[in-house]
């Protein structure tokens, strides 16, 4: 910023009086209402095609197909015929998509818990328990972000269906997981990738604590695990929001590790699965694909809107997610 | 309609084993660390009371060890990064130099195809293209719209309907946004481009199957997606600007114009840098969208998704494996170049 100073002033003996044509026209474009407008309209053009998905998904299958759904405006029909189709619809091509709702939940819920309690006991000892070789331990979990989830799929599907023998001695059996049992696996590879970017996250807040309050726990008697229960869970609880819904938006819109790990059965596929399928074998049952993008996007826009702020936190505290 | 609740019990079931696991993992974990050292603590003060009861002398007090909670601290993580993430990478890295079923060795063989095919030359040159316009354009964006909307009266509104995309879902969005290219042969036009493209004039078309136009289609539905996650960023970073510099600026005349280019930019240039490369190494990996409103077809894939193709569809997992090492290698560069940047800014 020092640097930028000189500059400036340069900058001002040019313009100084009457500004240069280009500069007057800058700021006449950047008068705040004109700004303020110009951002108004840019983001309600963001919002459309969510907000037409959201209108067709209510419009009748023939006029959905047939005509755009601005004419809805015009021509007012809607109906809920749609999402009782997509949900509970008996019929294979319609999509159960109560089934899968509740896949995504399955998933979900267990993908989160696990590597938040995991890594905020792992963060905290990198923080605060003295230990050799510790700075060298939080930097080689640290840079584990970088590596791409796509390294580990082949392998990771391999140990999970064949288990681990080495030189003949079986380590591990395979899991041979059938139908709903294949959860576990994908909560497994879920937390496995959360790890490093959680530890790293919940680190930075874990070390920022006041080391005289540590001290003084210490000086009580107060070891380790206590005051990681009473003293660090409770302070950093807005952490741990903003990594659970990290985390929550991440596995729920999830589709690779789902698609992998748990399948596409019935039994398991998440939403996100069973619309790509949907998108990719029924690509003009628009009355289907509609209400049932908006069956998967509902959950994470409430989550995401009741909790935005815990949300931008996290984002500003650790936006460098490999 | 009718919905069988009794098909969904296992899962139910099933969510509950998750939970139960959960509780009892980390809970005895937690106990387990409790109850240890209590017992040791303990039975150091029965040999303290039975040595100054016999008039022994004291044993010494023992060196703490911190290093043995630590241990237990780590121990699920470090357990699950080293089964889950580390040997599973060191084995991709050698699957990459065997044959389709692991069975030969092949050498550099894999590697070479990545760039002898054709097929996989037009993969590669879609991901450079992704990976050159998503950041830019999202970034770019990002920070024209941050400072658009900087201190206006509906910046919250107006930010959080930039903002919503990042919670939708790749697969939604790319089903919102296959609507929006939708096309009709005669009729109506149901897709909102079409129908733009029509009242303007113009003859409808099938968007996402004109190459190279599609690859720049699907780029527009990251970039939606992208740009709000640039933006907040970046807001952020213009409002930690300190005040008084921004005044003194304001003081000398500078015009909005100078004031972006001289002030805004240098300030907030670590944090474009950050969001730069948070974009390019999400760009890289962008897979959902592909396989959602393409399946890569028509000239549109891209490495990760030829990746999935090759080991999960085709069964060659030496190719496959060639192309996760090639997208980890294309990522190291990126990521040295942010570390190098983060410590220059400590240092400066």
């Amino acid at each position: 910023m020092t640097t930028a100073t000189p500059t400036v002033a340069a900058g001002t003996q040019k313009t100084d009086g009457t500004p240069t044509t280009t500069a007057g026209r800058v700021r006449k474009r950047l008068n705040s209402r004109t700004a303020t407008l110009v951002s108004i309209v840019i983001a309600v053009v963001w919002t459309i095609p969510t907000f037409g998905l959201l209108v067709s998904s209510l419009r009748p299958e023939d006029e959905i197909k047939t005509t755009g759904w601005w004419t809805a405006f015009t021509n007012p029909q809607f109906t809920f015929e749609n999402y009782e189709q997509v949900l509970f619809g008996r019929s294979a091509s319609s999509g159960q998509l109560a089934g899968s709702f509740i896949n995504s939940l399955a998933i979900t819920i267990p993908s989160v818990l696990f590597p938040l309690a995991f890594a905020s006991l792992a963060a905290y000892a990198l923080a605060w328990i003295k230990f050799r070789g510790r700075d060298w331990l939080y930097i080689a979990i640290f840079a584990l972000q970088i590596v791409p989830l796509q390294m580990a799929l082949v392998p990771l599907l391999k140990f999970f269906s064949t288990g681990v023998t080495l030189g003949g001695v079986t380590l591990m059996p395979a899991w041979d997981l059938v139908d709903e049992q294949k959860f576990a696996q994908v909560w497994f590879a879920h937390t496995c990738f959360a790890l490093p970017f959680a530890v790293f996250l919940l680190h930075n807040f874990i070390s920022q604590l006041p080391g005289d309050l540590m001290e003084a726990a210490r000086v009580d008697g107060a070891t380790h695990p206590k005051i990681f229960r009473t003293i660090v869970l409770p302070l950093i609880t807005p952490a741990l929001a903003a990594f659970g819904i990290f985390q929550f938006l991440w596995v729920w819109n999830d589709l690779l590790v789902a698609l992998i790990f748990a399948g596409g059965g019935d039994e398991t596929a998440p939403l996100t699965v069973r619309l790509a399928e949907m998108a990719g074998t029924r690509g003009n049952e628009w009355q289907r694909l509609t209400a049932g993008a908006f069956v998967s996007i509902v959950v994470p826009l409430i989550v995401f809107l009741s909790l935005q702020r815990f949300f931008v936190r996290g984002l500003l505290a650790g936006s460098v997610k490999g | 309609m009718e919905f069988d609740f009794a098909a969904e019990q296992p899962k139910l079931l099933m969510l509950m084993y998750g939970l139960v696991a959960f509780v009892l993992v980390v809970g005895g974990l937690l106990l387990l660390l409790d109850v240890v050292p209590a017992w040791f603590a303990r039975r150091r003060e029965a040999q303290l009371v039975a040595a100054s009861a016999s008039g022994a002398p004291l044993p010494r007090r023992p060196r703490q060890r911190e290093g043995i909670f630590a241990l237990f601290f780590l121990l699920p993580t470090l357990l699950l990064l080293t089964i889950g993430l580390v040997v599973p990478a060191i084995r991709t890295l050698l699957l990459s130099l065997m044959n389709g079923d692991s069975t030969e060795w092949v050498g550099l063989r894999n590697y070479g195809f990545l760039f002898s095919d054709d097929a996989m030359l037009r993969v590669l040159t879609n991901t450079l293209i992704w990976v050159l316009l998503v950041p830019l354009v999202a970034t770019g964006f990002g920070l024209i719209y941050a400072v658009l909307v900087d201190k206006a009266r509906f910046e919250a509104v107006a930010k959080s309907l930039i903002f919503l995309p990042m919670a939708i879902s790749f697969v939604g969005a790319s089903i919102i946004w296959k609507f929006v290219y939708a096309y009709r042969g005669e009729g109506d036009q149901i897709g909102l481009l079409n129908q733009i493209v029509v009242s303007l004039g113009g003859e409808p078309k099938q968007w996402l199957l004109e190459s190279p136009l599609n690859t720049l289609l699907l780029i527009v539905i990251m970039v939606w997606i992208q740009a709000g996650f640039a933006m907040v960023v970046l807001s952020a970073a213009i409002k930690a600007i300190p005040g008084d510099i921004v005044e003194a600026a304001r003081l000398d005349g500078v015009s909005p114009w100078q004031m972006f280019w001289q002030i805004t930019m240098p300030s907030i240039r670590p944090a474009l840098i950050v969001v730069m490369v948070t974009l390019t190494i999400a760009t890289l990996k962008v897979f959902d969208i592909v396989r959602t409103s393409t399946n890569g077809n028509y000239d549109t894939s891209v490495i990760a998704n030829e990746m999935y193709n090759q080991a999960f569809r085709y069964g060659q997992s030496g190719q496959g494996s060639a192309l996760a090492v090639f997208l980890f290698i294309l990522v190291i560069p990126v990521v040295i170049y942010q570390i190098r940047n983060l410590r220059q800014q400590r240092e400066g």
